[in-house]
């Protein structure tokens, strides 16, 4: 036996045992004191560079916290007054260079640095004001970016590529200079973003913002010409109550059924419900894919962001998605196409609003897939924060109102849809209604609890009437990244993937209350399972009204138009979309023709260039095989650039309207 | 030429064969190939100097002998004394000349080359005694120096590995090869190195750490993003014996056990990228650099990458996320480089000058070094010597010489026989150092002491004429333009302290400035992330312990006791000189001036908007500025 060390650390002349914490900054936390951060968050890497957490270690001076790994022995003050100094004069310093309008900002209240502000008496700013305001990033149907509150603590950055893989924000410029923006100063819509917002819900200010729709859907609850209804998400009952003091996971879905018919809303329906026409559509489509060995694995296509990422990256697995609408969108096409009917109303006087915890979900509510004749199926989508703001415009005291209960017929659901808001609830949700399908019998236990939890990438392996199915879960587009990198490799190998773009599924999503870290989702996670055993049905095949629905609406409808309502589907977005873009002849007197695209001619408009001469060429059976066109990079001409090379010959400032031109050199050069 | 030098011995043959060859010179002429000389046009005396030494006129001047050369021309690097550029050297006399033009070029063939007679109207004159100095090593310049890391700088040619080889080159690294690496490490652990960049950790140390570590993939880094305004001995070195430090480097990754190194080399030196280039591809042409060196189980690998320009690359974590290809920001430490470096791979990073000391302290051992210097901190420092000297250009001396002995006895006083006003050594980062700091020994330790630091070395001189509340402007200037925007103290706090400073010297500062600005200073120094911004405050905290005077007079008494402040300027009208002639009154865009013709005229500053227009109009010289 060894003998036991002491594993003590000094903090304020206490001590405290080390329990191999990664950083001091935990061990402080741990023993009750809290010391602020900006940039330290435990999902993402170590950044320091808010310093606020700095400490003074004997012996070291002053370190940051959150970088400083423990020592036993070491002994530590948190509160000195030079450290007291470093965190007010880094409070005020970022005061003094952030857009201060507090007042109609989208983050009052929920701010951080409003929050340590007041908590440090920053009573004065001595430094002045921001020296220059920066123009406000509206152009995403999802997300407001605002670099004059931007902090720069990196938050959004580590966020989009640690997490999710993707790297749409990162820093530019030096100095003061420095901005967090999409690469090129480019806008948020016109980058590779996927909307699921996980840069707002960790921004600890205003500057990046889930984009409000509250206006719209007052406008429309003021107009008398529209029936506005109302769909609730999974996810937003779980948390809704945090907006009102309640705790992450507290179940309010009848208060908030209460608050929206005070609002105005004509009926109250529930996602869930379309979620479990979701889960009977998605079955069958996979149960029919898994038979026929077709287009298998079948990813689930429920989450928008994950739509939007396998459009951008994962083309080619696009028929493996799921043709099924999400929830949200096949409310949205039977409200139009049969409630308003029933109604006796026009679509377009039928206003379909969602409660949702998400942004990217006003991302697809606009996809072109979703509207008919200029009427979108989902006409506003609103957040769960949104719709807090919206009671509390309206005066209602939430947390006195009774409780009242949804409309009928799309305010019933199983369980089983109701899961669909955390991670691993679509595969559960398909695998109670699959079982039974396949095997004619009832499920007892419908628990698949392989499938639940926060671990990144789930597996289960389930019988199906003696046949394997192997099933994956996985949420958070980075781990998404690396699963599909296994898959194409060959590594793994599945029937049935779940993907959910947010950590944790929908109960994390964007549109959720601050603070949206991994212990809110972790309890909004718990009552969404709680939800589901107070309810009486678990499985969506079980669904008296979905049922009821097939007979009277559904079955009655030939293949195409069954489709045509609750199907879609989804198309390549790659800038580039063929897998090379070189064409090579196969002639020995080929003519060479390269075309810049390189950073300066791309922006010049190179690309689209290329593009065009490729088409020329291509429907030109002269030069289809006499002309080799390339893409190359810098020939170190920028500044003439957009810059192209016919043969030996360099072309500078070539534009699209300059391509008729271009061909007759070439058919010049080869003698056409 | 060709070889292949593939063990101890075909170094040793191959250092003979060079000395043979440079013996064989009657005359060498190097004429100094560094970024300042270039820029005066050295390259064209060199190459007129080349056509007349050879080609069609060598029978006419008789220069060469059995098919030899007698006169051999070379290109050298930087000799230090870049005030008298374009220098040439001629050897075996030792002459050096100043200021060369292409007109000389003839002159120096017919007079000195063939006959050995001096040009005295080249040689260096000393600026208050006007005597002359026509011997290099005589002028006081060189005289007080000690040249161990620039010994080869301006006497071989940088682009000849041969000529490096001849004065020990490489019998450095051969002599590492025979020894264990902790016996490598225990050498320069002994011999009191330490880092010549700026922070002077020991060496030995450093190397130690990462020979510590047991991992299979390891790297060596030469840190070269030379950035401090006014420091250009890395430059020097790497321009002009860029062999030293690829041998330096070779040492380190042989100590610490790896075989890949990075030069990191700012791409605004592009002469120093061109002759490490080279000289990389030379000692990997003769088996130098590659597997299997001199024959041993010693392999090593050495790439070039080209900084971008950013002052803050500099920091080694940023230098390390620069190679890697990110964006050149700092990280925290720990984990240190040491441990978890470049790719996560152990690395030690080490300056340029650092590197060039290391070949030799191998080769004459540990107890030479420490013969030189100081106990605390041994060996030379290279200097950058500018602004207000006499001599600006690139010195060695021994550490603890004293500001005075540099700055009168090398640096010939202060320019203009002006008075001494202070000293801004270690650039940005470093702090200022006054009249009663001239007697101090500069090293490492009593530098700290007073706030300031060696730094890379750089030592700007200024006179009484120079406004200290500008200098602290513009060294801040600098550091906000280089922060790298990461942590809050140094991106936010270097751009207020700016504005504050700037609103002082523009003439709006108040005391209460003064006090935000020493609060601000005080939180960047303590807070920052990594030494950028924790050194940014130290040219704003010295001057204002030096002078806070200066500052008072700025900001109460609104006057600029310099005169360099624009906005503090006073105008005014020495009755004595007017002669009421009315001029000033007349060309007065503001109509502040006033008088009687025939008497004095005076300004009303109040409505004065400082134009200057009245100095110029006046044909007596009897409007002031101060």
């Amino acid at each position: 036996m060894s003998e036991i060390i002491r594993n003590d650390i000094i903090i304020n002349n206490h001590s405290y045992e080390l329990n191999g914490e990664e950083n001091l900054l935990k061990v402080i936390r741990k023993a009750g004191i809290q010391l602020p951060t900006f940039c330290y968050h435990s999902e993402l890497s170590v950044y320091g560079a808010c310093r606020m957490c700095v400490v003074e270690v004997e012996g070291q001076g002053i370190v940051a916290s959150c970088s400083t790994a423990p020592r036993a022995g070491m002994i530590i003050k948190t509160h000195t007054k030079r450290l007291q100094h470093i965190r007010k004069m880094a409070l005020e310093l970022l005061l003094a260079n952030h857009d201060r309008e507090c007042t109609t900002c989208e983050r009052s209240g929920s701010c951080k640095l409003q929050d340590l502000a007041e908590q440090f008496g920053i009573k004065e700013i001595r430094f002045g004001h921001r020296d220059q305001y920066l123009p406000i990033d509206a152009s995403s149907p999802s997300l407001v970016r605002d670099p004059n509150k931007c902090i720069l603590c990196g938050d959004c950055v580590r966020m989009c590529q640690e997490v999710q893989g993707i790297g749409v924000l990162d820093f530019a410029n030096r100095g003061s200079k420095v901005v967090v923006t999409p690469a090129f100063n480019k806008n948020m819509a016109e980058v590779d973003c996927v909307n699921c917002g996980q840069c707002a819900s960790i921004c600890p200010t205003g500057a990046l913002v889930v984009k409000s729709e509250r206006e719209d859907v007052w406008s429309a609850l003021q107009d008398d010409t529209k029936t506005v209804i109302v769909q609730i998400a999974p996810a937003v009952r779980v948390a809704i109550g945090e907006e009102f003091g309640g705790k992450p996971g507290d179940i309010e879905l009848g208060k908030l059924a209460a608050a929206l018919r005070r609002l105005g809303f004509g009926k109250i329906f529930d996602t869930s419900f379309t979620a479990d026409l979701t889960v009977m559509e998605e079955t069958r489509e996979f149960l029919q894919r898994f038979q026929n060995n077709d287009h298998i694995p079948q990813f689930t296509s429920c989450c928008p962001a994950w739509v939007k990422y396998a459009e951008q990256y994962h083309a080619d697995l696009l028929d493996n998605l799921s043709s099924c609408k999400s929830p949200q969108q096949m409310f949205g096409s039977i409200a139009k196409e049969f409630y308003a009917k029933q109604l006796g109303i026009e679509p377009k006087d039928l206003i379909v609003v969602s409660l949702m915890p998400c942004s990217a979900k006003k991302f697809e509510a606009k996809r072109e897939e979703f509207s008919h004749d200029g009427v979108q199926d989902v006409d506003f989508v609103l957040t769960t924060h949104e719709i807090a703001k919206m009671i509390k415009e309206a005066g209602i005291i939430f947390n006195e109102l009774e409780i009242e209960s949804l409309d009928m017929p799309f305010g019933f659901a199983t369980g089983a849809g109701v899961i669909f808001g955390v991670t691993g609830g679509v595969a559960e949700a398909a695998l109670r209604a699959a079982y039974e399908m396949v095997t004619n019998k009832t499920l007892e236990d419908v628990n698949f609890k392989a499938v639940r939890g926060m671990k990144g990438i789930k597996e289960a392996i389930v019988d199906l009437a003696g046949t394997e199915v192997k099933i994956a879960v996985v949420h958070g587009l980075g781990n998404v990244k690396e699963l599909l990198k296994k898959i194409k490799a060959g590594e793994v190998e599945y029937h049935l993937v779940e993907v959910m773009a947010c950590p944790g599924g929908c109960v994390g999503g964007a549109g959720q209350p601050f603070p949206n870290d991994t212990a809110a989702r972790e309890e909004r996670a718990k009552g969404i399972y709680r939800v589901d055993r107070m309810l009486q049905i678990h499985k969506s095949q079980d669904n008296p009204v979905i049922n009821n629905f097939y007979k009277e609406h559904l079955d009655e409808l030939s293949h195409e138009e069954i489709h045509h309502l609750l199907h879609t589907n989804y198309g390549n977005r790659r800038r580039i979309k063929a897998g090379k873009i070189c064409l090579t002849g196969v002639d020995v007197e080929e003519l060479s023709v390269s075309v810049c695209v390189g950073t300066c001619c791309y922006l010049g408009g190179s690309y689209d260039l290329l593009q065009n001469l490729m088409h020329v060429v291509e429907n030109d059976s002269d030069l289809k095989d006499r002309v080799n066109i390339q893409a190359t990079f810098c020939f170190e001409n920028c500044q003439g650039g957009p810059t192209i090379k016919v043969g030996d010959e360099i072309l500078s400032k070539m534009t699209v309207d300059d391509t008729g031109k271009i061909i007759e050199m070439i058919k010049a050069k080869l003698g056409l | 030429m060709e070889f292949n030098i593939c063990n101890k011995k075909c170094l040793d043959e191959a250092k003979n064969l060079a000395l043979e060859t440079l013996k064989k010179n009657k005359v060498r002429v190097l004429i100094c190939a560094g970024t300042g000389c270039v820029a005066g046009g050295s390259l064209e005396i060199a190459a007129a100097l080349k056509e007349v030494t050879t080609g069609d006129k060598r029978t006419e001047i008789d220069l060469v002998d059995d098919g030899c050369d007698l006169v051999s021309v070379k290109t050298s690097g930087c000799h230090g004394f870049c005030a008298m550029g374009p220098l040439v050297r001629i050897e075996p006399m030792g002459i050096l000349y100043t200021k060369v033009t292409i007109d000389d070029v003839d002159e120096i063939v017919e007079k000195t080359i063939k006959k050995g007679e001096i040009i005295e109207r080249l040689a260096y004159h000393h600026p208050s005694t006007n005597e002359v100095y026509p011997i290099e090593k005589e002028i006081p310049f060189y005289k007080n120096q000690n040249r161990v890391g620039l010994v080869n700088c301006g006497v071989i040619d940088p682009e000849d590995i041969l000529e490096y080889i001849a004065y020990d080159g490489y019998q450095g690294i051969a002599k590492a090869l025979t020894m264990t690496s902790k016996e490598v490490v225990d050498v320069i652990k002994d011999s009191g190195l330490r880092g010549r960049g700026g922070g002077g950790f020991p060496t030995g140390l450093k190397l130690q750490f990462a020979l510590n570590e047991d991992r299979e993939q390891k790297y060596v880094i030469c840190n070269g993003d030379e950035g401090d305004p006014g420091a250009f001995m890395d430059r020097s070195i790497m321009e002009g014996d860029p062999h030293k430090v690829i041998e330096g480097l070779m040492i380190s990754g042989y100590a610490t056990g790896a075989n890949t190194g990075y030069i990191y080399v700012r791409a605004e030196y592009p002469l120093a990228v061109k002759r490490l280039k080279k000289a990389i591809a030379d000692a990997e042409k003769s088996g130098l650099l590659g597997d299997n060196i001199l024959g041993t189980d010693f392999s090593f690998k050495l790439l070039i990458k080209e900084g971008a320009g950013a002052f803050v690359c500099g920091e080694e974590t940023a230098l390390m996320a620069s190679i890697e290809g990110e964006r050149g920001m700092p990280k925290p430490k720990p984990p240190f480089p040491a441990q978890k470096g470049l790719w996560g791979c152990p690395t030690t990073i080490n300056n340029v000058e650092t590197l060039a000391n290391v070949p030799n302290i191998i080769l004459k051992g540990s107890e030479w070094f420490r013969s030189i210097g100081t106990e605390n901190s041994p060996g030379t420092k290279t200097f950058a010597i500018t602004g207000d000297v006499a001599n600006t250009g690139l010195i060695e001396v021994p550490m603890g010489l004293t500001l005075r002995e540099i700055l009168y006895e090398i640096g010939g006083g202060i320019r203009n026989n002006k008075e001494f006003k202070a000293v801004q050594i270690g650039g940005p980062s470093g702090g200022c150092l006054i009249e009663e700091h001239l007697d101090m020994p500069l090293d490492f330790d009593s530098l700290t002491k007073v706030g300031a630091m060696i730094g890379s070395g750089g030592l700007v001189v200024m006179d009484q004429e120079t406004c200290i509340v500008e200098v602290a402007r513009f060294f801040m200037e600098f550091a906000q333009n280089e922060s790298c925007g990461k942590c809050v103290l140094c991106r936010e706090g270097t751009k207020r302290m700016l504005e504050i400073l700037q609103r002082i010297v523009d003439g709006e500062g108040t005391i209460r400035d003064l006090d935000s600005l020493k609060d601000i200073a005080y939180a960047v120094k303590d807070g920052s992330l990594c030494g950028l911004g924790k050194t940014a405050p130290n040219p704003v905290l010295t001057t204002m312990h030096y002078f806070y005077d200066e500052y008072l007079a700025h900001v109460v008494d609104k006057k600029c006791p310099a005169g360099i402040c624009e906005a503090l300027k006073g105008y005014s009208i020495n009755p004595e000189k007017c002669k009421g002639c009315s001029k000033c009154a007349r060309i007065c865009p503001v109509d502040a001036i006033s008088g009687e013709i025939k008497k004095s005229y005076v300004i009303d500053t109040d409505k004065c908007i400082k134009c200057g227009a009245c100095v110029e109009a006046c044909p007596f010289d009897a409007v002031e500025v101060g």
